[in-house]
């Protein structure tokens, strides 16, 4: 398992180093993955982090003020049922500007599904392993399961005036001490052709995660959800229909 | 690294350098937890470590010739027995005038991906950040062509900086890279709860007890920000605010972005040499540890910018026991290292 912004740097690489001139017909081109944030349709960047500004599903004026999440083992699928694996994973980052992962050599062809893992299956979620996300303070708590966060999003939330904290933070499920349920799942978006180097967004409407089928009351889960088997189920639950494909050029 | 690929295309424009003077490597020495847990230490490509770099940048630090009169040097506000920060709440300038934030340890500088320096991080680099207390005025109070000046006309320093650098012709460039290439040696990872990790030495269980607490959510929860077992630095050195004040008037990173929400929100500190570098805070408002833990549990402060993992803040706190609280204590530390701040290279070798 790499990086895939480390991947970007080896291709580039590559590419420079390429000292003759003859031009085959290419086959493959690059495809750069770009992960976009909404809510509810509308573009959310981190200029519009720290404002209460968002209403949830559950009708509570609220804030982001933090949105990182991993994602990993991309697949491009086929008509056929074979696949394209990319393996490899991405911890987007609004406040760093990580938000895309470059690949290439991707064979020209018809996908008709894109698919990846919401944080790590359990064969990729060994404790400590990814230095990168080490540096980041990434890992989940061994007394949790360990590994890594799949994801932080938090902010503040108005409880009629009264402004409060959430920390939505997902990652291992503990059922109870010593027993743990792998809480990753698997997103499906659309597919799309591919026949130049493309530029494919993946959008995240932040406001599914309150919404569908649960609505999340803030109220009820705000803060310490790390160790809340019902709040940490509830998330995977509504973490199923907050990407969808975007623009593809 | 990248650079270094991408220069080597075809191998036809190579740049042939001149046969210099060339100083000797000196690689970092890397505590096996760093090389095994966390990315490589940031080292700019245009200042390698080298023997005689690092000589002279120690030289440097303990130096008072950087000053306006003379009389101060880095280590006077960066000391070796307090893990390179200042025992005083404020340091005291040349002229002395007091600043308003507490003087910073320097250990694992190297490790801080995002070279953003100082408190509310205003310099980028350490190079860079090393310009600032020669000519701060509340600090050493000089020019740097004043400073210049005196090592030019010194009887060793022409010599070291040849040495160091292949010149003898000194300016405020290589006097900062020398400083920083002897910054980046200073590594702290053998503290016990680095043995705990290696296997080699057993913690008690009040230390134990401390570190559990120290990472569940539901007590003290203090690794978001702090680091954990697989992030030996101990600090995220991101930006927040930990609900010191309810009015704020240090406004710390904000006043470097200009955007209000960074009002109040100061890089988190590594939580290693806590034995060392009291006072505690930007402004080394408090004395102890004790008086750390009983803000965190119960003297949090509401404010705009607080930080959401502040999540207790409606109790005042996360509410330890005084049970808990000494074992987050013994916990705490258990991260100090001794041999970091005794060890002989990092001493005045004036
Ligand atoms: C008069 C006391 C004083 C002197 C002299 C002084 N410093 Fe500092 N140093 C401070 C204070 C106070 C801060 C924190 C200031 C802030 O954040 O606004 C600091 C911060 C730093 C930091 C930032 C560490 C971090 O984690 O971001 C470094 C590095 C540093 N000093 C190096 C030096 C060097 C090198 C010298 C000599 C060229 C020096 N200092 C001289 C008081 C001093
Ligand atoms: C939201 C992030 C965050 C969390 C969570 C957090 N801290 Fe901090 N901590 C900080 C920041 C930021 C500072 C510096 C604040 C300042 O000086 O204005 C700090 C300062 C400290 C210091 C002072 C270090 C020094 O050198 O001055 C200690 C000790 C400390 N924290 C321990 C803890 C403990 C113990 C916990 C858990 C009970 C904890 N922190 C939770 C962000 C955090």
């Amino acid at each position: 398992m790499k990086n895939l912004k480390l991947f970007l740097i080896t291709i580039t690489i590559i590419t420079m180093n390429s000292c003759d001139n003859d031009d085959p017909v290419a086959t493959t081109g690059s495809i750069r993955f770009d992960f976009t944030h909404n809510w509810d349709g509308d573009n959310v960047t981190t200029d519009d982090f720290n404002i209460i500004q968002f209403t949830n599903a559950n009708g509570d004026p609220m804030s982001v003020s933090k949105l990182r999440y991993l994602i990993s083992n991309i697949f491009l699928h086929k008509a056929d049922g074979s696949s394209i694996a990319i393996d490899g994973y991405l911890l987007v980052d609004l406040s760093t500007q990580s938000t895309f992962a470059f690949v290439s050599n991707i064979p020209f062809d018809t996908y008709t599904s894109i698919s990846f893992t919401f944080g790590f299956n359990e064969a990729d979620n060994t404790d400590g392993f990814y230095s990168d996300l080490n540096a980041a303070s990434w890992n989940w708590p061994e007394m949790l399961g360990g590994g890594y966060h799949f994801m932080q999003l938090e902010g503040k939330y108005l409880d009629t005036t009264v402004e409060k904290p959430y920390a939505y933070h997902m990652g291992t499920a503990r059922v109870s001490p010593g027993v743990f349920e792998a809480n990753h799942f698997e997103i499906s978006i659309d597919g799309f052709t591919h026949a130049n180097d493309a530029v494919i967004e993946i959008k995240m409407n932040i406001a599914e995660w309150f919404k569908n089928p649960y609505t999340w009351d803030l109220e009820v889960y705000n803060t310490t959800l790390m160790p809340n088997y019902d709040a940490q189920i509830l998330m995977n639950q509504n973490g199923d229909s907050v990407f969808s494909l975007g623009e593809v050029n | 690294m990248v650079v270094g690929f991408l220069f080597s295309s075809c191998g036809e424009n190579e740049i042939v350098l001149p046969n210099t003077y060339e100083p000797t490597p000196l690689p970092l020495k890397i505590p096996p937890l760093f090389a095994e847990k966390i990315l490589d230490p940031v080292i700019p490509f245009n200042n390698p470590q080298t023997v005689e770099g690092v000589a002279l940048g120690r030289k440097l630090f303990y130096d008072p010739i950087l000053s306006g009169d003379g009389s101060q040097s880095c280590s006077d506000c960066h000391a070796p027995e307090n893990a390179f920060t200042d025992a005083d709440r404020f340091s005291v300038g040349i002229d002395g005038d007091i600043g308003n934030r507490n003087s910073m340890p320097i250990f694992n500088q190297a490790w801080n991906y995002d070279e953003n320096f100082f408190w509310d991080g205003r310099s980028f680099g350490l190079e860079g950040q090393a310009l600032e207390p020669v000519k701060n005025p509340i600090e050493m109070h000089n020019t740097w062509v004043n400073a210049m000046a005196s090592l030019q006309s010194h009887t060793d320093y022409p010599d070291l900086f040849f040495q160091a650098f292949g010149t003898s012709t000194i300016d405020s460039s290589l006097v900062t890279k020398a400083i920083a290439q002897f910054e980046r040696t200073l590594i702290s990872g053998n503290s016990r709860f680095d043995k705990h990790l290696l296997g080699t030495l057993t913690l008690t269980p009040q230390e134990l007890n401390g570190f559990d607490i120290f990472m569940d959510e539901t007590k003290g929860d203090c690794f978001h920000c702090h680091g954990n077992a697989n992030n030996p630095l101990w600090t995220d050195n991101i930006f927040h605010n930990n609900g010191l004040d309810a009015v704020i008037t240090d406004i710390g990173l904000g006043a470097v972005t200009g955007n209000p929400a960074d009002n109040g929100k100061f890089k988190s500190p590594s939580i290693r040499n806590l034995q060392f570098t009291a006072p505690y805070m930007h402004d080394g408002r408090f004395a102890t540890i004790d008086e750390v833990i009983n803000h965190y549990s119960e003297g949090l402060q509401n404010s705009p910018t607080i930080d959401p993992l502040m999540k207790a803040i409606a109790t005042g706190g996360v509410q330890l026991t005084n049970d808990e609280k000494e074992a987050l204590k013994a916990f705490l530390l258990s991260l100090s290292d001794s041999e970091f701040i005794n060890n002989p290279n990092f001493q005045n070798p004036n």
